[in-house]
């Protein structure tokens, strides 16, 4: 149980926003993360230099935040079998339905892509679903 | 190296963005997705904000000839609704709901030094792998049209 935090939620938004602006803005390419770390195999020569840069600064930024501001709450409930089991569905289906919660969920829709759009129904449906089945079915 | 700049400096923005609104938090995350339990919508709140800011940015690049440091923007390829869409993001969501992690928030939590993150993120590049060498397998990464609409997910 969490608690409602609507306005570091709407800053911490306006910034991921603001991510996706400048990327687009400067190069181009729409801030998917799946998109940007899967496309790092067989990515043409040129295209690997900018991948790394955002990689780098997306995991460089907690480690600068905490250095300075302190280590954010983190909790992670799952098991380790849980654990891979969830990141080879993720991994595989952000690359099979080509993006995640960056890429259609903020990007897309922002583009008003009808394929965002629809995907980030669906995987807001199906990851709902597995909560419910998993905290009020199964009880884990 | 304007490209690199730019780009380490959206990458900066963006792992901070999923640090101030909480979206690192996997229990928070699932806390959005619990809808039949003790429901906390903050991010619902970081979409809301976060889409139409980046939708002035889609505005404004709209209204340029190029990029600012590249040379041509690159929206995706693919413009169908399709099987491998829709099956693709069925199966992501499965995983978000049983971890709480999305490829973003699990690379910036990386950086915090839970064992876990790691294990989650070994498995999503394992993911990754195992789909290009399977459906993946011969495709011209994102150039891809709608060819595979019949193709089961």
């Amino acid at each position: 149980m969490t608690q409602f935090t609507p306005y570091s939620a709407a800053a911490g938004g306006a910034l991921i926003g603001m991510a996706a602006a400048l990327l687009w803005v400067a190069l181009g390419r729409i801030a998917g993360i799946s998109g940007i770390l899967g496309g790092l195999a067989g990515a043409p020569a040129g295209e690997h230099g900018w991948r790394l840069a955002f990689l780098a600064g997306l995991i460089g930024a907690p480690l600068l935040y905490a250095t300075t501001l302190g280590a954010p709450e983190v909790l992670i409930a799952a098991d380790p079998a849980r654990l891979v089991l969830a990141g080879l569905l993720v991994g595989f289906g952000t690359r099979l339905g080509s993006g995640c919660t960056s890429g259609h969920g903020v990007c897309g829709i922002a583009r008003l892509s009808p394929r965002s759009i629809a995907a980030t129904g669906v995987f807001m449906a199906t990851a709902a679903a597995t909560v419910f089945v998993s905290r009020h079915l199964l009880g884990s | 190296m304007p490209r690199i700049l730019a780009a380490l400096a959206a990458g900066l923005l963006f792992g901070l963005g999923l640090i101030v609104s909480g979206m690192v938090n996997p229990e928070k995350v699932l806390g959005f997705l619990d809808v039949a339990g003790d429901w906390d919508p903050s991010l619902a709140f970081v979409m809301a904000a976060a889409i139409p800011v980046a939708a002035l940015g889609f505005r404004l690049g709209g209204r340029m000839k190029a990029p600012i440091c590249g040379i041509a923007f690159t929206p995706p390829a693919r413009r169908q609704v399709d099987a491998r869409l829709l099956g693709g993001a069925a199966l992501f969501g499965i995983g978000w709901g049983l971890a709480g992690f999305c490829p973003g928030p699990a690379l910036a939590s990386l950086g915090f030094g839970d064992w876990q993150v790691l294990v989650f993120v070994v498995a999503m590049l394992g993911g990754m792998g195992l789909y290009h060498l399977t459906v993946g397998a011969g495709r011209g990464g994102a150039s891809g049209t709608g060819q595979a609409v019949a193709r089961p997910g």
